[in-house]
């Protein structure tokens, strides 16, 4: 038992998902052909990797099988892994610094677990000693500022509040100067789901920046895009138009613990550069940790 | 949504290497379906769906003659667009109703799917049909679920069922059903938690639900933004509850929503309605033409012209269609676009079907109406010549523009882009409209 294993716990339901493909592969040993790296790259698409992935994965197999002509069952687990490390880059948790004024601004498209991913990081940071406070900056959607007082309650940290139909940038500002008040040291902004080709909906998030910048100019602030581990390819789409409006300092995939594969993790690294830092694997309070590229390898390749 | 983003240009350059044939051969099919087949693992169509349409459109193409006025690309295109046609057609279907003169729709579907505000939404959209419906929520789980629906369903003034201290789902469905019974209304729609078919207790829980309610549809609610998965979790709805149609939401997002071709195609359940926007109003029904144009990357130039026809004077909607299609489109065109779109009311929906301006900068559906207006003011600023030669717009220019419209140059060149994206589509559209063919047939191709 080690760290890795509320992540790989997590994720068992949803292990060895390239399995199958694999024994079938693994029978065909030693034929390491067209066809059997058709079926890997089926696996890989099946698992919403997404094809510039996909095609990279099954091209380091092809070229290792011809240049080692080892086409062993661990040799290519080994390729595969080293390909997916290599797209999915280092461990990149959020390493916050207790006294150093942060501000997490979590953002992404509707439903796909901003509020709750609050809720959590609240907890666990309330855990780890830092002063929390949480802003209420969704505004629009039904009950969105109920919902995250009750998350608020469970992590026991103060929640600043307006009303619905509120400017979010006014919560952003009033829950800054909460914070400076109350000397806290992580500030969490839960802000209302937006799709990321709605220009004006954009444009507030980047107001609420402005604020932050210029409220809190010396804090690091760092926007969290929060996707949704069961989307497919338009998870790309969300990362980069993000990142183009606001700057996003890091992802969270959540939803890990259910039917996704996850492989959109894959997609997104490859086509955004942009670290996954943390991964929600449930709806409980302590369903929250960080995204380990190594554990995650793991959960996709078969057992060696 | 970009237009063309899924038959890109390799697709044209297959296209045209096979104009002058007479007749498709196998080898121009497979080339050109290879490129659907990634087309269509883009827009998440689950893959061993889109093996095996390919493989029916294949044979459709097959030893097909080349329609006059097309050529062997555009022959493929569009027999591939109408396979698909036909198929979401035949995966469409209506809301039932219960002979028993007492109808119980169940939502269900994943967490974040949609299904509390598709819940509202279809409250509303079933009260505009004459029906009285009430709304209720067993959602036990999500903190503040049923508080969701009820100022949800208080926004449109439609009675809503809840107790948030109620912990067991199914008793709880007992008795919103027994009370909507008793209050008379002939529709009860009922809102539970999101799960994951993997979590078996909650499977377990919904079984229970469906039990006691016997609904007479399980409508699952599906995000349109869900990738391979589509096809597991709808299946695992299927067999472990039943399904008896689907709602997709969250359409007026850039995703492709190939599930609504994989779900159907697995479970032979039809998708009943579409979202469209986070309002209460914004559920339609499916179209399976804008959708087959939407999965394939086509844009949604049918859907344009069908609702500019509903609005405009349909003289002046042909006359500009006209223009587009002999590619004079101007900035002038745009302004007469735009003038004519204020007076269409509610702008969300009309502009994304724009050609070239369903991507950003233009925000797709939720139009501020104050970006219409900012860019009729850069429009109005510019003299009519430039309006008309857009490549008089230099620097200067655009300097004076935006000084004359209170707008900043970023917006001008913003503008001008917009205007670029849709006159470039606007050059493939016309070339494609180039043949001597009249009528039908010409929207949707992009070459
Ligand atoms: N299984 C599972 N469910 C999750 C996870 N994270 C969030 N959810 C659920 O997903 C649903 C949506 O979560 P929210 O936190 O409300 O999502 P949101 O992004 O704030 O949604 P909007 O504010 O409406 O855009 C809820 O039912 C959550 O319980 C997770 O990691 N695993
Ligand atoms: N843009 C857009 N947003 C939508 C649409 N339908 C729902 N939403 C948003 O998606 C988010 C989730 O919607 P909910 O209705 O809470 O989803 P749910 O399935 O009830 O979620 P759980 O109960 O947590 O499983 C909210 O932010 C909604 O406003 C749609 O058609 N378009
Ligand atoms: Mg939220
Ligand atoms: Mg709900």
């Amino acid at each position: 038992m080690g760290l890795l294993d509320p992540f790989r716990k997590g994720l068992e339901k949803t292990r060895k998902l390239l399995g199958a493909g694999f024994v079938r592969l693994s029978a065909a040993m030693g034929r390491f052909d067209e066809e059997w790296l058709q079926e890997l790259e089926d696996s890989f698409i099946a698992a919403d990797a997404g094809m510039t992935a996909t095609l990279r994965l099954t091209d380091a197999v092809r070229s290792a099988i011809r240049r080692t002509g080892d086409v062993s069952r661990t040799a290519v687990a080994r390729v595969l892994a080293d390909e997916m490390r290599a797209i999915l880059g280092p461990p990149a948790p959020l390493a916050l610094e207790k006294g150093r004024p942060t501000i997490l601004l979590l953002v992404g498209v509707n439903g796909t677990g901003k509020t709750t991913t609050t809720g959590k990081l609240a907890a666990r940071y309330r855990t780890d000693g830092f002063r929390v406070v949480i802003g209420a900056a969704d505004t629009f959607r039904a009950a969105a500022i109920e919902q995250l007082e009750i998350w608020a309650q469970r992590a026991d940290t103060p929640l600043i509040a307006s009303h619905t139909g509120a400017d979010p940038a006014a919560v952003v500002f009033d829950t800054l100067q909460a914070a400076r008040a109350r000397k806290a040291d992580l500030v969490l902004l839960d802000t209302a789901g937006r799709l990321h080709n709605k220009q004006h909906l954009m444009d507030e998030l980047a107001k609420i920046r402005r604020v932050i910048q210029r409220e809190a100019p010396d804090a690091r602030c760092d926007t969290l895009l929060v996707i949704d581990a069961t989307t497919g390819q338009n998870a790309v789409s969300q990362a980069r138009q993000f990142h183009e409006a606001v700057r996003v300092d890091g992802l969270v995939l959540t939803k890990l613990d259910g039917n996704a594969k996850g492989g959109v993790a894959l997609a997104v690294a490859v086509e955004t550069g942009l670290p996954i830092r943390l991964a929600g694997l449930g709806e409980r309070l302590e369903d929250l940790v960080d995204f380990d590229p190594d554990a995650f390898i793991q959960s996709l390749l078969p057992e060696a | 949504m970009p237009l063309f983003e899924g038959l890109s240009g390799k697709l044209q350059e297959i296209a045209a290497r096979m104009r002058g044939k007479v007749r498709v051969s196998e080898q121009d099919i497979r080339d050109m379906m290879r490129e659907i087949r990634l087309a269509l693992l883009e827009a998440d169509v689950n893959y061993q769906v889109a093996r095996r349409f390919v493989e029916e459109a294949s044979a459709r193409c097959l030893g097909s003659d080349v329609l006059e006025g097309l050529n062997p690309g555009q022959q493929v295109v569009k027999i591939v667009h109408d396979t698909l046609v036909d198929t979401l057609r035949r995966q469409s279907g209506k809301l039932q109703v219960s002979p028993s003169g007492f109808t119980t729709y169940l939502l269900v579907g994943l967490q974040g799917s949609g299904k509390t505000t598709t819940a509202a939404k279809l409250a509303l959209y079933l009260r505009k049909k004459g029906k009285k419906p009430m709304l209720a929520s067993v959602d036990v789980h999500r903190p503040a679920a049923a508080r969701q629906l009820e100022v949800l369903a208080k926004q449109v003034d439609i009675p809503c069922l809840v107790d948030p201290d109620e912990k067991d789902a199914a008793a709880l469905a007992r008795r919103v059903s027994e009370r909507a019974r008793y209050l008379l209304h002939d529709t009860l729609i009922v809102d539970t938690a999101g799960r994951m078919t993997v979590d078996a207790d909650l499977m377990e829980e919904l079984r229970r639900i469906s039990a006691v309610l016997k609904p007479t549809e399980t409508l699952l609610v599906v995000d349109a933004m869900i990738g391979q998965e589509s096809v597991a979790i709808a299946t695992a709805f299927q067999e472990q509850v039943g399904i008896d149609g689907t709602i997709m939401t969250k359409l007026d997002g850039d995703a492709r929503g190939g599930a609504a071709l994989s779900i159907g195609s697995v479970t032979g359940r039809p998708l009943k309605l579409i979202c469209t926007g986070e309002k209460l109003p914004d559920m339609e029904e499916f179209h399976p033409d804008r959708m087959a144009s939407r999965i394939l990357g086509m844009g949604d130039i049918l859907s344009l012209i069908e609702k500019a026809q509903e609005a405009l004077d349909e003289k002046k909607a042909l006359e500009t269609f006209d223009r587009m299609r002999q590619n004079r489109f101007t900035l002038q065109d745009m302004l007469d676009q735009f003038v004519e779109m204020k007076k269409m009311g509610p702008l969300d929906k009309v502009l994304d079907m724009l050609p070239g301006m369903g991507k950003k900068p233009v925000d797709a559906s939720q139009v501020d109406p104050r970006a219409i207006d900012r860019s009729l003011a850069i429009l109005r600023s510019m003299t009519r010549r430039e309006r008309m030669e857009p490549s008089l717009l230099n620097a200067s220019r655009r300097k004076r523009i935006a000084s004359g419209s209170g707008t900043t140059v970023q917006e001008v060149n913003r503008l001008v882009r917009q205007y670029e994206e849709a006159s470039a589509m606007m050059k493939r559209f016309a070339s494609l409209s180039k043949g001597k063919r009249k009528g039908a047939g010409f929207p949707g191709l992009p070459f």
